[in-house]
């Protein structure tokens, strides 16, 4: 270690320059080691959010650059919150966060709850299950359309073997009734594993000895299950609905992909709606505004429901 | 858990439970498993109906996704026999490949910007997260939550903005636009998941080595790196699945010199309609490397997705 590069270069350093160097104090450090991130979060998020406050009270449109700015106040703001159409695109948000985080909960939770008996291979089958939710979700989108293609799909074909129905008389894309379940689906066959994954740290955080006490103490096997495993586990479940709520909200490029919104707008999310005022109709006053909306909306209930979740984690 | 626990699954127990688990598997396989087939059709056979399980695998899928084609005379195609087995292919339904497909610069964009934000996003993410997680910093948690709040901004919400600050700057379609992008958006990650890691090292190594006249930036490059390299490694893999992965900032801000992979894959047109089988390969393509790492991943992949928030 005598010899290395470091030191050589320290020997060659002329003393001044040294000096400067090794007299950093660890709060200088601290400050230039901060500072990179700190300056390009600056750039790239406040600064941005900044201008998306600014812009949204007013009505300015990105695609004409030479017309005037007018400034107009909470316009935008009073037009969002009154606008029927925006809350179908809620009401179509909220379909598709509950259902989704339901059937995720659902089967994640007994599919870790199966794992944790430790049956031969169960690391080998875990990492297969999880395999769908590393993947890219605008391309997992696009080959769902594939597997939902009515007539010719293989969704359709494997519906139609078990049910005897006429794989072309139905289209999960196509009819109003089964697009936002159609979603659902994919969105459950994708980010199942995800709260498997959570749950089965949850699980396997819990120690024997408890289950030895309840055990001396002749508690059931279904008593030891809802007062020692349901209890144990639910902080990481929380956490899981916490993750996967939040990402769902925000969810654009596997719906985007999938149905774009349609048939109508029974699929369109609140971020492929913002996405169309913002990128196709160049309203980009109005989409600021809608931008601010929903992102006060996630902080808010985000910020609720981690008190929430502090709350059982220390009981 | 230890076979003499009280507690522990009987035999029927775990084998009703592995059962369960490996039809599930085999179910949530069967739509990945059913697109690589497709990579392999023809696209006659890719929309047949009933869906064939038994065909002829044909290269034709990749063919198409890597080169551009057109129809030629009878004339032609007799004074001009095929080159090679993929003109052969295209010869069927008499073409000719004229050139590459974008797919090749598409995929090489996607590897530039994502290997490029990665690379700086672990190496801002580790120096911060080092300060972090060492040094007394004024209302470090503070800026920790402000760091990982900027990941709720819905990506679309973020694109106004950055649409109109790219377009005044000339970073619109740019490699450097979207790795400084990409950057920002994985840092929150790369700090979080790298403290996390920092936190596992023992100050005392780092004392040590400053008692023996190593500065503290030597301490830092020098015991510390290389003790969290299992930690950088599986954060890098994760801020480049990210990248890879990514599609809304890339369909807003890019159309062509930057375009990376997910934007272009459900573009690719063949005859009469999107080409199954090419789409099929290329989906192949793409997610192969991230199912690898995946795998590689395994003992990591808690704390990456849960921002390090569960540690097993």
């Amino acid at each position: 270690m005598s010899d290395g590069t470091m030191d050589r270069v320290a020997r060659a350093t002329p003393t001044k320059v040294a000096r400067k160097i090794r007299g950093l104090s660890d709060r200088a450090i601290a400050w230039i080691f901060v500072a990179p991130t700190i300056f390009l979060l600056l750039a790239i998020n406040i600064f941005p959010l900044i201008w998306t406050i600014q812009l949204s009270f007013t009505n300015y449109r990105a695609n004409r650059v030479g017309r005037e700015v007018k400034n107009i106040g909470l316009r935008n703001y009073e037009r969002i919150l009154t606008d029927s159409d925006i809350w179908l695109n809620m009401q179509a948000t909220a379909h598709f966060l509950f259902w989704t985080i339901f059937f995720q909960v659902l089967i994640g939770f007994t599919l870790a709850y199966l794992i944790n008996k430790n049956f031969r291979g169960s690391p080998f089958w875990t990492t297969v299950i999880v395999l769908p939710m590393m993947l890219s979700p605008a391309v997992v989108g696009n080959f769902w359309k594939f597997l939902y293609q009515p007539q010719i799909g293989l969704f359709n074909y494997i519906v139609s073997f078990f049910t005897g129905k006429d794989p072309s008389s139905f289209e999960m894309l196509g009819q109003v009734n089964l697009a936002p379940w159609s979603i659902v689906i994919v969105d459950t066959w994708m980010w199942t594993p995800f709260v498997m994954l959570i749950c089965l740290a949850g699980l396997r955080s819990i120690p024997d000895y408890i289950y030895e006490a309840a055990e001396i103490d002749r508690a059931s096997k279904l008593r030891q299950f809802f007062t020692i495993t349901i209890p144990m586990v639910l902080p990481f479940l929380m956490l899981a609905v916490l993750f996967r709520g939040i990402e769902n909200f925000k969810m654009f490029d596997l719906v985007v992909q999938l149905t774009g919104g349609g048939p109508g707008s029974t699929t369109e999310l609140t971020s492929i709606n913002l996405k169309r005022e913002a990128f196709e109709k160049w309203r980009t006053g109005y989409a600021s505004a809608y931008a601010i909306i929903l992102f006060v909306t996630v902080f808010g209930l985000a910020s609720i429901y981690v008190k929430a979740l502090n709350n059982v984690k220390e009981r | 858990m230890s076979a003499h626990a009280i507690n522990a699954p009987s035999a029927r127990q775990k084998w009703v439970a592995g059962s369960l688990v490996i039809l599930y598997a085999l179910v949530t396989m069967i739509p990945l498993a059913w697109i690589m087939i497709t990579g392999f059709k023809s696209p006659a056979d890719a929309i047949s109906y009933p869906p064939k399980v038994v065909f002829e695998p044909t290269l034709e899928g990749y063919v198409n996704l890597f080169t551009t084609r057109t129809r030629q005379t009878q004339e032609f195609l007799e004074n001009n026999p095929p080159q090679n087995w993929a003109d052969e292919i295209v010869r069927q339904y008499d073409m000719v490949i004229v050139g590459p497909s974008k797919f090749g610069e598409r995929f090489l964009n996607s590897v530039i910007i994502g290997f490029g934000s990665t690379f700086l996003s672990v190496f801002l993410g580790t120096l911060a997260a080092y300060a972090f997680s060492r040094f007394k910093i004024p209302l470090a948690d503070d800026l920790l939550f402000f760091i990982l709040s900027t990941r709720m901004m819905p990506p679309i919400a973020v694109a106004i903005p950055i649409f109109l600050m790219y377009r005044n700057l000339g970073l619109s379609d740019t490699h450097l636009g979207m790795i400084l992008l990409y950057t920002a958006v994985n840092i929150s990650l790369a700090v979080w998941l790298l403290k996390g890691f920092i936190d596992e090292i023992p100050r005392e190594y780092e004392e040590a080595a400053l008692i023996d006249g190593y500065t503290r930036f030597q301490a830092f490059y020098k015991v510390v790196l290389p003790q969290a390299a299992t930690g950088i490694a599986s954060t890098a893999i994760f801020c480049l699945i990210f990248a890879w992965n990514e599609y809304a900032f890339a369909v807003l801000l890019t159309s062509a010199t930057a375009q990376t992979a997910p934007p272009f894959i459900p573009t690719i047109i063949g005859i009469g309609g999107l080409d199954w089988p090419a789409i099929a390969a290329a989906a192949t393509i793409f997610l192969l490397p991230v199912m690898i790492f995946t795998i590689l991943l395994r003992k990591h992949l808690l704390r990456g997705i849960t921002f390090g928030a569960v540690r097993k």
